[in-house]
């Protein structure tokens, strides 16, 4: 049977270019880059190659690069690091409802320890309002962060226009880009921002490294303290081949953007078209316009995501949703809550990302077996069009 | 492997007793869309008592399609008395147990059968011991759950 993967946006295959670049160091070039004899030397040299190929993904100085365990212990770096070292000047931190969890319950964390945190709204198209912004600044605001990418919708940010205001005011900004590193352009010089978390995995590269682009000049205290890897600034001896996969990644990535937003983004609308001219009752969440190129985020009425997702499966094809059922928490996507989806339809969406090794004929497949799975759980929904539901 | 066992599997994916009866004896409708689970349960019960036929539609996950399928497979055949006597405890025991987040699945199943039986009773001027205290508008919440 053929399977079909569409959650890019959970993950991503590590392409057989990066695993090759990165096998020579599990078992042959295997030293401790702070060795200094010739095998640590050249796993040093490896990991210095890798930062400038991440480097050269968002316009930065290799210098500027400092590689952690994950996106998630970037974000939390900032957030810890910025709250710390300029608690003198304040204690208000700027984000917006819709972050990744990795900001939000950091920032939860925060606010229980003597900070304050404004949550900006967002609309019904996914937008922020920067006059809301504007309006959330005060004199004791000392960090704004939005995410470049949101993840369950794919709404692109103006972070070049919010780091304006920020800088205006005099505070630092911070954007998690996990999920727009490879999607959407970035030039970290052009956007002025000072801080930006990144991710290997959702890039083609391997799990367990990620990275945080902190602008020259800015100091922060260490999340992980003690041996003196990454500049000083990241603890723990360096995941060598791991970091190897992401620089490589990061090369592919820039060599390959154009192609791979093409790509991802002619497969997203096709399969969107699909949908919406064979599948009744649908609704498409956020707009298609400034968009990451590969996220669909649909709703199916009358029936709900995780038995979507698990009669999907049995055809081999993975997707995710923003039910509550599916989470461990049983809480509804908050993203979509935050899009002002109601409850209802929410549990009734389904998140779909293409993405370099998406073919048509997927699309048609996936198309196909929805129809069978969405008539399949219609069949036996108590609920419909004219069965009190909006 | 998998969140579910294959009880819960093959009462997912293969449900019994899907659809609608005509000229119900009672129907019982329980949850909501707004908290992502809700069954509607039609039973057909004769002058004995006894349920003959039951169907359900559910709106839910697999856990709550695999409940209600498992749950109308549990009261056909029994009396009024009898099925109302089944509790949460006993759809999870029959399917083999459910993830611990998912039992509240169990409960919704055991509220629309109790819910259907309910409207039978009170279409039919009948009072139910098994009924006592029960409300059919109470909110969805895990009192009465097994863990």
């Amino acid at each position: 049977m053929r399977e079909v993967y569409l959650d890019y946006s959970a993950t991503t295959p590590v392409k057989q270019e990066v695993l090759q670049e990165m096998l020579p160091y599990f078992c042959e070039k295997f030293g401790n880059a702070s060795s200094l004899y010739t095998p640590g030397l050249e796993a040093k040299s490896a990991l210095d190659h890798a930062r400038e190929q991440v480097a050269e993904l968002i316009n930065a100085k290799p210098t500027e690069i400092y590689f952690t365990g994950c996106g998630s212990e970037a974000d939390n770096w900032v957030l810890y690091g910025v709250a710390d070292a300029y608690k003198e000047k304040g204690n208000h931190i700027i984000t917006t409802v819709e972050e990744h969890h990795a900001m939000l319950h950091t920032c939860e964390y925060l606010a229980k320890h003597g900070y304050e945190i404004t949550y900006l709204p967002i609309d019904a198209e996914g937008r922020l309002n920067l006059q809301d912004l504007e309006n959330a600044i005060t004199d004791r605001t000392i960090l704004i962060s939005c995410m470049l990418v949101n993840n369950e919708i794919g709404t692109i940010h103006p972070i070049k226009d919010i780091a304006a205001i920020a800088k205006k005011h005099g505070i630092l900004v911070h954007t998690d880009a996990v999920q727009g590193l490879g999607n959407v352009p970035i030039d970290v010089k052009d956007m002025g921002i000072d801080f930006l978390s990144m991710s290997a995995h959702k890039i083609y590269g391997p799990k367990g490294v990620g990275a945080l682009y902190m602008r020259k000049g800015i100091r922060i205290p260490n999340l992980i303290h003690g041996g003196a890897q990454e500049m000083g600034k990241r603890a723990g001896t360096e995941n060598v081949p791991g970091i190897v996969g992401f620089g490589k990644a990061a090369e592919l990535a820039r060599l390959n953007f154009a192609q791979h937003v093409e790509h991802a983004s002619r497969l997203r609308n096709l399969l969107a078209e699909k949908i919406v001219a064979e599948i009744p009752d649908v609704m498409i969440n956020g707009e298609m316009e400034e968009r990451h190129p590969g996220n669909l985020n649909v709703t199916f009425k009358y029936i709900e995501g995780e038995s979507i997702l698990l009669l999907l499966d049995q055809y081999h094809i993975c997707v995710s949703t923003g039910s509550a059922c599916s989470s461990k928490s049983l809480k509804p996507s908050h993203v979509l809550a935050a899009l002002g989806v109601s409850d209802e339809l929410i549990h009734g969406t389904v998140r779909f990302t293409t993405g370099d090794f998406t073919t048509e004929e997927d699309i048609d497949y996936v198309v196909e077996c929805l129809k069978k799975v969405v008539k399949t759980l219609r069949d036996l929904s108590p609920l419909g069009p004219d069965k009190g539901w909006k | 492997m998998g969140l579910y066992n294959d009880t819960v599997m093959e009462n997912f994916l293969n449900p019994k007793n899907v659809g609608e009866i005509e000229n119900p004896s009672g129907v019982g409708v329980y949850g909501s869309p707004v908290c992502g689970d809700m069954m509607q349960m039609h039973i057909k019960v004769d002058e004995n008592d006894v349920i003959t036929d039951c169907k359900f539609k559910t709106f839910g996950c697999g856990s709550a399609i695999a409940s209600s399928s498992m749950a109308t497979q549990m009261i056909i055949g029994k009396t009024v008395e009898e099925a109302l006597a089944i509790t949460n405890k006993d759809v999870v025991k029959e399917l083999g147990g459910l993830p611990a987040v998912k039992i509240h699945c169990s409960v919704l199943a055991d509220h629309a059968i109790k819910s259907a039986i309910y409207d039978y009773a009170q279409k039919n001027g009948k009072t139910y011991k098994g009924l006592e205290g029960f409300d059919p508008n109470a909110d969805d919440d895990d009192e009465g759950a097994a863990e």
